[in-house]
């Protein structure tokens, strides 16, 4: 088979390689380069893509570097700004994927003459009887099945996962057997194009107007403080609000950017049971409306039984609220480390009403 | 089988350019810039060097400075030459980005160019003044292989900026054209050893007459404190032989080479829908360029395709990553973006064959049907 492998020059991806050359693919390397501005972690620092080059040539693969810089400020870092603006909170790693590796490049991989196209993640592709499907990586640590789970069986049938089946220090394990450098590199962490020093507020700065917001307490009205910039508050934040009521950390509800409004509450308040999404795409079979699930709302986070209504997931019990903007990825209810499908959250459904005064967007601003 | 069609980024060395170099890398090691006797025997070699390029370059020995190739000759042209400040540097939009950043450095402005990469006289007659210290516009274009009318350049910089020095760089022209006739316009000219048949990491500076030249490296007196550094002694002789062979053998490459390149852009033009040359037809261009725009197609999946098919052609230059960026040659000369990302350039060399180009016209036609499929 010959194998497009997409190497970060992270240890993942080198150790992909790797085992696919090991197994007699015929194998090239590709590095994207994805992001022309200052950026200090990521697909597109030289040093990375020198890291990936050498692990390829240590390999004895070909390696290209393919510049994808227009494509991914068009369908990722364009849309990340304007999610912000509107007050929702992206997950610019999820539209990379969706757009960009298991888009843009699986195409050109097939245009080029590969067979399939193999990535770092940790995730399983499983095929039984010509169907293909994706289940949490072997290492529970490290599963990256909820970044995948936006893909569709037709794109997955052209992907393949060779570190999926490895815990994470499997792979730093034979990374270090054969000698390659990235071995001991540390993971990444953050979104590539966020300079470290500058931060997501500096990098935004530059590309749209931040508004300060008022924070007001959700059960009686008040307003209880403010925050510079209302675009950079997530729902069911609570770090960097600066704002206690009675000796209680107050958390987002929810946030309008338009109204310089953003809505606080306790910890009891910041819990919902509904998350309406859109977006919705599955990887085999559509579920139904009454069908049970497991959602998942974050890279990081635990999946919680649920019931899929067509246009929204609700809880059995009360979650975290989930950011409008934050992939909800759904696992089968019989099988929970099978995806069935992604949907991206619009907006988290709140039980507030009961108490405090009516909202009346004209009122503040 | 392989066609090496990059000569534009590099040439294999001539026999005659090793075969000089050998004895300098083996038991003639001394340091010129010594007084013994093993320093004097490798001083002999620079001297004779030195005559060669100035014979090949049309300029007296002391006018010729040793550099280690076209990027620095390209600085310490323009930095060497002007001063600090608005309006002191102007070149062409089209520069190798030896000149461009440079200038940039400088605080420098472009001129515009035409469809073909031509200079545009009246533009830049309007941004010449008294205050401008340097006027740099390329001989050929190392990307599209336009020529530059210098001629023209030089009267029309001479009338209006009285002050003003003119480089040129040579570096893609060197094997193709009379440089030696064509620069004697230029106060400073600038040569790369790479881009006929010498070795990599040496170039010259030409700098005409009693020329003021502020170093950018500061050390000792070799090349009169023009340029500091114990010279590449091996490098200036294979320099030097290659230069010598590249221009005696001038007018019949490029009729051989011409002939060849003739073919390979008729021959894919006709054989493969929308192909088109990016310079028009009548344009001045040297012999060796084949430089196209394959509608429809992405540079970056094409490169690699007819690598996969033993082909070496290249397209924009290489960022620090490696990646392909959109040319800045192309952009000014007005193509679309998307265009610009669908061009390729095929550069011929003096050893360039038959079988080559007859292996390009056969892997082409199937190579862009896949992609565009």
């Amino acid at each position: 088979m010959r194998v497009l492998v997409a190497m970060s020059g992270g240890v993942d991806s080198s150790v992909a390689a790797a085992v696919l050359a090991e197994a007699g693919h015929d194998v090239v390397g590709a590095t994207l380069k994805l992001w022309g501005g200052a950026s200090d972690s990521g697909c597109c620092s030289v040093a990375d893509v020198d890291d990936a080059r050498r692990v390829a040539e240590q390999l004895g693969l070909d390696h290209h570097v393919f510049n994808f810089t227009d494509a991914f400020e068009d369908s990722v870092v364009a849309p990340y700004v304007a999610d912000h603006a509107a007050g929702r909170t992206p997950n610019p790693c999820i539209e990379c994927n969706r757009t960009i590796k298991f888009g843009l490049l699986l195409d050109r991989a097939a245009r080029l003459g590969f067979d399939a196209l193999a990535t770092g993640h940790h995730a399983r592709l499983v095929h039984i009887d010509g169907a293909v499907s994706l289940r949490r990586g072997t290492d529970p640590k490290k599963d990256q099945s909820y970044v995948l789970s936006m893909l569709n069986a037709s794109e997955l049938a052209k992907v393949v996962l060779p570190v999926g089946e490895l815990t994470k220090a499997a792979v730093r394990a034979r990374a270090r057997a054969i000698g390659l450098r990235t071995a001991d590199k540390p993971d990444s962490q953050d979104v590539c194009f966020i300079h470290s020093a500058r931060g997501r507020r500096g990098f935004l700065a530059e590309r749209m107007a931040l508004h300060g917001a008022e924070l007001v307490d959700a059960s009686s009205g008040d307003v209880v403080g403010t925050v510079p910039a209302g675009e950079l508050v997530t729902v069911g934040q609570r770090r960097g609000l600066g704002v206690a009521v009675d000796g209680h950390r107050r958390y987002a509800l929810t946030v309008d950017v338009r109204a310089r409004r953003i809505t606080v509450g306790t910890s009891a308040d910041a819990v919902g049971g509904r998350v309406v999404v859109d977006r919705t795409s599955w990887v085999g079979p559509a579920l139904e409306p009454g069908d049970r699930a497991f959602a998942q709302t974050s890279a990081h986070g635990s999946a919680a039984a649920c019931t899929w209504q067509g246009d929204a997931v609700v809880f059995d019990e009360p979650q975290p609220l989930v950011a409008p903007g934050q992939t909800v990825a759904l696992y089968d209810a019989a099988d929970a480390d099978a995806v069935v499908g992604a949907a991206v959250a619009t907006a988290s459904e709140v039980p507030i009403a009961s108490e405090g005064p009516p909202e009346d967007p004209s009122a503040t601003v | 089988m392989q066609a090496y069609l990059d000569h534009a980024a590099t040439t294999p060395m001539r026999p005659e350019s090793l075969a000089a170099m050998v004895p300098y890398l083996t038991e003639h090691f001394g340091n010129p810039s010594g007084s013994h006797s093993v320093a004097r025997r490798a001083l002999v070699a620079i001297d004779e060097a030195r005559d060669e390029v100035a014979r090949c370059l049309g300029c007296e020995p002391g006018e010729v400075v040793f550099t280690s190739g076209g990027t620095e000759s390209d600085n310490l042209a323009v930095l060497g030459a002007s001063s600090p400040g608005p309006g002191t540097v102007l070149c062409s939009a089209v520069e190798h980005h030896a000149v461009l950043n440079a200038c940039d450095a400088r605080g420098g402005t472009t001129v515009p160019v035409d469809r073909s990469g031509v200079i545009d006289l009246d533009a830049m007659g309007e941004q010449l003044d008294d205050r401008v210290d340097l006027v740099s516009v390329m001989l050929v274009n190392n990307e599209v292989g336009t020529v530059q009318p210098l001629a023209d350049v030089a009267a029309l910089v001479r009338a209006l900026a009285p002050r003003a020095r003119l480089h040129t760089d040579a570096v893609a022209a060197v094997g193709w054209m009379d440089v030696a006739a064509l620069t004697t316009v230029a106060d400073l000219v600038s040569v790369s050893a790479h881009k006929f048949g010498g070795p990599k990491g040496v170039g010259a500076l030409v700098v005409r007459g009693g020329s003021r030249l502020d170093p950018v490296l500061h050390g000792g007196a070799q090349e009169r404190g023009r340029r500091p550094g114990t010279h590449d002694v091996a490098g200036i002789v294979g320099m030097a032989a290659a230069l010598r062979v590249a221009t005696d053998a001038r007018d019949d490459t490029v009729r051989r080479v011409g002939t060849r390149r003739d073919r390979l852009a008729a021959g894919l033009s006709t054989s493969i829908e929308d192909v088109r040359e990016t310079v028009v037809h009548g344009a001045a261009k040297v012999a060796s360029s084949c430089h196209l725009v394959v509608g429809g197609v992405d540079q970056e999946e094409l490169l690699v395709l007819l690598d996969d098919e033993g082909v070496c052609a290249s397209a924009g230059a290489a960022c620090a990553s490696g990646a392909i960026e959109p040319s800045h040659v192309l952009l000014a000369m007005g193509l679309s973006p998307v265009d610009a990302k669908s061009a390729v350039r095929f550069s011929l060399g003096y050893a360039t064959t038959d079988d080559e180009i007859d292996h390009v016209l056969s892997v082409m036609p199937k190579v862009v049907e896949r992609l565009r499929a």
